[in-house]
């Protein structure tokens, strides 16, 4: 049936995984399939390693522990950057609960905190010392393998990042799409932009046809015009309750819009 | 909090105002219990040894069950009994059966063929919710895909896939003669050729949840007095205790049926499947059983609001005036009756919505469809109708050029007036609600208009008056399998009768009470009534002609919430009039013109048809009468022998 | 199937229970302890109606592994009321109307709750935002919200 292992740390637990096990942090994906019962599910694995929780600064990077919940980076000084992205998430209870970590294996349509992260172009600390690009651990992240220990990423320019998130019900709607956008500016024309969307693909993608069109445009209405014709090209976004999948890929330049122009 | 108004000088002449509740603010009796958290739920009761119990459940719109592999299952830990539809005594059932209204076309736990997806074909209970879920998942189950209908219109067509086998057309049997309700008042085709304009409109609401807070369950215990308890979410505990006597094919007296605290209800708890599930799993058993809809089940098989469609078409005279109007509804039951069939009649009842319109005539159709069946939901047969009739008044007001709350306040009804279900109307105010409404909007009315009064001008001449009805005989059962039937009662071809202005109908209700003493007498519940009421003959007594002294052959009328006043006899309207109807081969006295057919179909919302004058009367034993129940011995058992579940947890442990 | 012994205080009271391995604390709290007054609305995190407090941070008590609150402080609504009087907060909501069904009402007691003790003003934002997480199928949320704003009032009259 189902057992629960506890391990001190976190390699320990990262060895410990394997098949029919899953990493408990937060809890609010694990325990849900394990109150349905879900017949993959037969193993919980989890650690009492504090290390995995909490926010510091190293080498001019944020460092964030997986285990952190949403409630701490809105409270900790150094991810104000992330606050309006993590109050996007649920309700109180969930934020107290739900953790970075767990974000980036969250199934569509949740996982914002993933798109944001993926935009600030995170890597991903693996319990066994490794490095991984975000978008290369979201790309292969129903893959059995590893535990993410912690996040890492280079603080943007002031500014320069974006997010938005799309939802019928507010405060605490699920999303139609999740955009965020990091879009610096050193010369006045855009330059190394990255923007990347929640729920409109099996995980958070990173939109290279959009970066390439803003490459040297302006950030006005005009500058972000061809952005905007290839806002949804390539994709066939997934289609939900919440949204059909043409839905999603006809009002994607209206929210790209806003998104990079900050409209309300 | 107070956003209320009261207008105590609307019609203040109508009341004695010395209301000492209303108005003031007032707790209610139960909150202690929910702000402390000690209201008891269904689920607030604990046993020892409870049981869980789980479905298997089709995961196609439609498709017959070739064969189950139960063996992996009965062999996991925990499960202590495999449920299958032979286990159910009576295994088919119609929730209205308990008054007489319908045909049982529904299986607790389907045994060939699945009309919709999530209905249940297995159960299994186990020693734990965990178990009993690992276990629904190992039974494997080979199934033959089906051809399937999503929508009502479709399923209408002659080539169909059939959804409900008692139900072979796809649509209800209304009073075993057509495959609709029908609405006749007046002719609308009149109506039509006299109009300035035409305005038609189609209007469509899809399935709503009712999505209680609190899922959908029971829990059953056998208890020391060889009754079982059962503690239950419904919303129709009496409903939920006879369905579950008749499925389970036990005396009431044997079930202890504990309800009435519903966390959150909306109409979505009626429907009376949780009660003998859970029953039936405690008789199993011989332990507590619960059985409970997950939040997934609750969205997927629990019924919502079924999915309406109508399309209204309106003559209107330059100056406003409706003076025709014509319904074609479809309601979509799902794959089995449920409470559609039902929602219909009432609907029916409500048109042409709360206006005077000289003639209006409505084709509705209760269509099977291989969705989730539909039942209850707040104000259920009548929202749908009403959307669309407020949309349509828009859309004529536009047509019309006109106040879209000018055009109502034109039509608005009045008290005095007759209306399509041949009902008198009274306490009439949506004439006072448009310009209470248009006041507090700022939106200017002209003086005429602020004048009117629901009060005054109505129950006058052809306001007041039942108008000579064209009929048809159009949708008859079965007639659409075999090629396509114009839906709409203006499209209406074939023979046509006439019924004499001014004929009434005879209420038609739905179940007889089974004794006399059960009447309910207006007089005794404090109705005020202007005219004598006459109690109508319990059925099962000899049946009293009417003694409403009509020479007409007094066509059956529709009548889905006033039986009470009903001067005739008592019918169930599933069957055809019995021979103690009025005489329905009586010459009506205006003789219909020699070139037209003799009047079949009544006017009204008929309920209980009688047959063509000019045919003969049916015999008795062509339709039956069914006989009203009867225990064949008098309860006795249970009655004065209080018992408790042994299984009952002694403490609260805290 | 081996159980877990977990000890935590309960409405400060303390409290031993085997757990299950894999089992939730809403259920441990219900069947385990016998405290029935928070609720199962969805098992998903989706409602609300099982949230509780976890050393006074709101929880949501069905995607909580029970084990986890090992020498942990929990609350539940079953305990809000202290003393011969209900809570201000339980007396607000009676006044104001704001249970019907009553399903939803302890899970927005634990939210209000959280919310008045580091906001004891709150907008009616503020509020909202509380309360968020909690679905409410009757009532509708406005005499809640009043209830709340209500109850805030009285016990900073009181604190004055």
């Amino acid at each position: 049936m189902l057992s629960v292992e506890t391990y001190p740390s976190a390699a320990e637990a990262a060895r410990a995984l394997g098949p029919g096990a899953r990493f408990l942090a937060g809890g609010t994906l694990v325990m849900r399939d394990a109150n349905f019962a879900l017949p993959g599910l037969s193993r919980i694995v989890r650690t009492t390693d504090a290390s995995l929780r909490g926010v510091r600064t190293d080498r001019g990077e944020i460092v964030i522990g997986a285990a952190t919940s949403m409630a701490e980076i809105i409270a900790h000084p150094d991810t104000t950057l992330l606050a309006p992205v993590a109050r996007a998430i649920g309700g109180p209870a969930l934020r107290n609960m739900a953790s970075v970590g767990g974000n980036l294996f969250a199934p569509h349509p949740y996982g914002d905190f993933a798109t944001a992260l993926l935009a600030l172009d995170a890597r991903a600390q693996m319990a066994d010392g490794a490095e991984i690009a975000l978008s290369d651990l979201l790309a292969r992240r129903d893959a059995p393998g590893g535990l993410v220990t912690a996040l890492r990423l280079a603080r943007p320019d002031a500014g320069t990042f974006r997010f938005r998130k799309v939802a019928r019900v507010k405060p605490k709607g699920v999303s139609v799409m999740s955009m965020a956008a990091v879009l610096p500016r050193p010369a006045g024309r855009i330059a190394g932009a990255r923007v990347a969307y929640g729920a409109m693909a099996p995980t958070p993608i990173r939109m290279p046809a959009v970066e390439q069109a803003l490459e040297g445009a302006t950030l006005d209405a005009a500058g972000i015009a061809r952005a905007l014709a290839v806002a949804a090209q390539g994709l066939s976004p997934p289609q939900d309750a919440l949204a059909s999948s043409w839905y999603r890929a006809e009002v994607a330049p209206v929210h790209l819009r806003r998104l990079l122009l900050e409209e309300r | 909090m107070s956003s209320i108004e009261f207008r105590k000088d609307l019609f203040a002449d109508e009341r004695d105002d010395t209301l000492v509740e209303i108005g003031k603010p007032h707790q209610r009796q139960d909150i202690l219990g929910h702000v402390t958290g000690r209201t008891k739920y269904y689920d607030d009761h604990l046993f020892d040894g409870l049981l869980h119990m789980r479905c298997v459940r089709c995961p196609h719109h439609h498709a017959r069950i070739r064969s189950i592999d139960t063996s992996a299952a009965k062999r996991m830990a925990g499960v202590v009994r495999i449920v299958r539809p032979a286990d159910v005594p009576r295994n088919l059932n119609t929730l209205l059966s308990l008054i007489a209204f319908g045909r049982d076309d529904e299986a607790l736990l389907q045994p060939e063929t699945c009309a919709y997806r999530g209905e249940p074909v297995l159960a299994i209970i186990a020693e734990t919710e965990r178990a009993a879920r690992l276990a629904c998942e190992a039974v494997q189950v080979s199934w033959e895909v089906l051809a399937h209908v999503l929508d009502v219109e479709e399923a209408l067509a002659p080539d169909a896939p059939v959804v409900n086998p008692e139900y072979p057309n796809n649509s209800f049997d209304y009073y075993d003669r057509y495959d609709h309700q029908k609405l006749r008042f007046g002719d609308v085709e009149a109506g039509f050729s006299q109009a300035d304009h035409i305005v038609e409109g189609e209007y469509q609401m899809s399935p709503i949840e009712q999505a209680p807070m609190e899922t959908c369950g029971a829990i059953a215990a056998p208890e020391t007095n060889d009754r079982y308890v059962c503690h239950t979410a419904t919303q129709a505990l009496f409903f939920s205790l006879g369905t579950t006597a008749k499925l389970l094919d036990l005396p009431s007296s044997r079930l202890h049926f504990i309800g009435g605290t519903v966390g959150g209800g909306f109409g979505g708890k009626v429907d009376s499947i949780v009660e003998p599930m859970a029953v039936l799993g405690a008789r199993l058993t011989g332990r507590p059983v619960k059985f409970m809809w997950d939040r997934p089940e609750e969205m997927q098989v629990g019924a919502p609001r079924g999915a309406e469609r109508w399309r209204i078409r309106d003559g209107v005279m330059a100056d406003g005036r409706i003076v025709a109007r014509s319904f074609t509804g479809f309601f979509d039951a799902g794959a089995y009756t449920r409470l559609s069939s039902y929602a219909i009649v009432k609907g029916v009842g409500h048109l042409p919505g709360p206006y005077t319109i000289p003639n209006v005539a409505a084709n509705v159709y209760c269509v099977f469809t291989n969705r989730t069946p539909a039942t209850a939901m707040r104000g259920f047969g009548i929202t749908g109708v009403d959307f669309a009739i407020e949309c349509q008044m828009d859309r004529v007001a536009e047509a019309a050029g006109l106040d879209p709350i000018a055009l109502r306040l034109i039509n608005a009804y009045r008290d005095g007036d007759m209306k399509a279900h041949r009902r008198v109307a009274k306490n009439t105010a949506l004439i006072e609600c448009c310009q209470v409404a248009a006041q507090k909007a700022r939106w200017p009315l002209p003086a005429e208009l602020e004048r009117l009064s629901s009060r005054e001008g109505g129950g006058v001449g052809d306001r007041a008056a039942l108008p000579e009805t064209v009929t048809d005989q159009v949708g008859r059962i079965g007639e659409r399998r075999r090629g396509p039937v114009p839906t709409a009662p203006h499209e209406a071809t074939g023979p046509k009768g006439r019924v004499a202005a001014g004929t009434q109908g005879v209420a038609a209700v739905a179940a007889a009470p089974q004794r006399a003493d059960m009447q309910i007498d207006p007089a005794r519940i404090g109705h005020r009534t202007d005219t004598p009421t006459v109690i109508p003959a319990a059925a099962g007594l000899p049946a009293q002609p009417s003694p409403q002294s009509s020479p007409q052959p007094a066509p059956l009328s529709h009548s889905a919430s006033t039986p009470v006043r009903s001067p005739g006899p008592s019918l169930p309207p599933g069957a055809a009039a019995p021979s103690a109807a009025p005489p329905a081969a009586a010459p009506p006295t205006k003789a219909p013109p020699t070139t037209a057919p003799p009047p079949t179909a009544p006017p009204g919302a008929a309920a209980g048809q009688p047959p063509a004058p000019g045919s003969p009367a049916p015999p008795a034993a062509t339709s039956p009468q069914p006989a009203p129940y009867t225990p064949d011995k008098p309860f006795t058992r249970g009655v004065n022998r209080p018992g408790v579940s042994r299984f009952l947890s002694g403490t609260r442990r805290r | 199937m081996p159980k877990t012994p977990v000890t935590f205080t309960l409405n400060g009271a303390e409290t031993a229970v085997f757990v299950d391995p894999g089992a939730n604390l809403l259920d441990v709290l219900r069947r385990g302890v016998g405290d029935l007054s928070p609720k199962q609305g969805c098992a998903q995190g989706g409602c609300g109606a099982c949230s509780v407090r976890i050393d006074g941070a709101l929880h949501l008590a069905c995607l909580t592994l029970a084990e986890t609150v090992e020498a942990r402080r929990v609350e539940t609504t079953g305990g809000l009321q202290q003393g011969p009087e209900p809570h201000p907060l339980q007396t607000a909501f009676m006044e104001c109307f704001a249970a019907q069904c009553g399903f939803c009402t302890p899970g927005m007691l634990m939210a209000a709750k959280t919310l008045l003790e580091r906001d004891p003003a709150p907008s009616r934002e503020a509020v909202i935002e509380a309360i968020s997480g909690n679905l409410c199928r009757c009532t509708g949320y406005e005499p809640i919200i009043e209830a709340i704003l209500l109850a805030a009032q009285r016990m900073q009259g009181r604190a004055a």
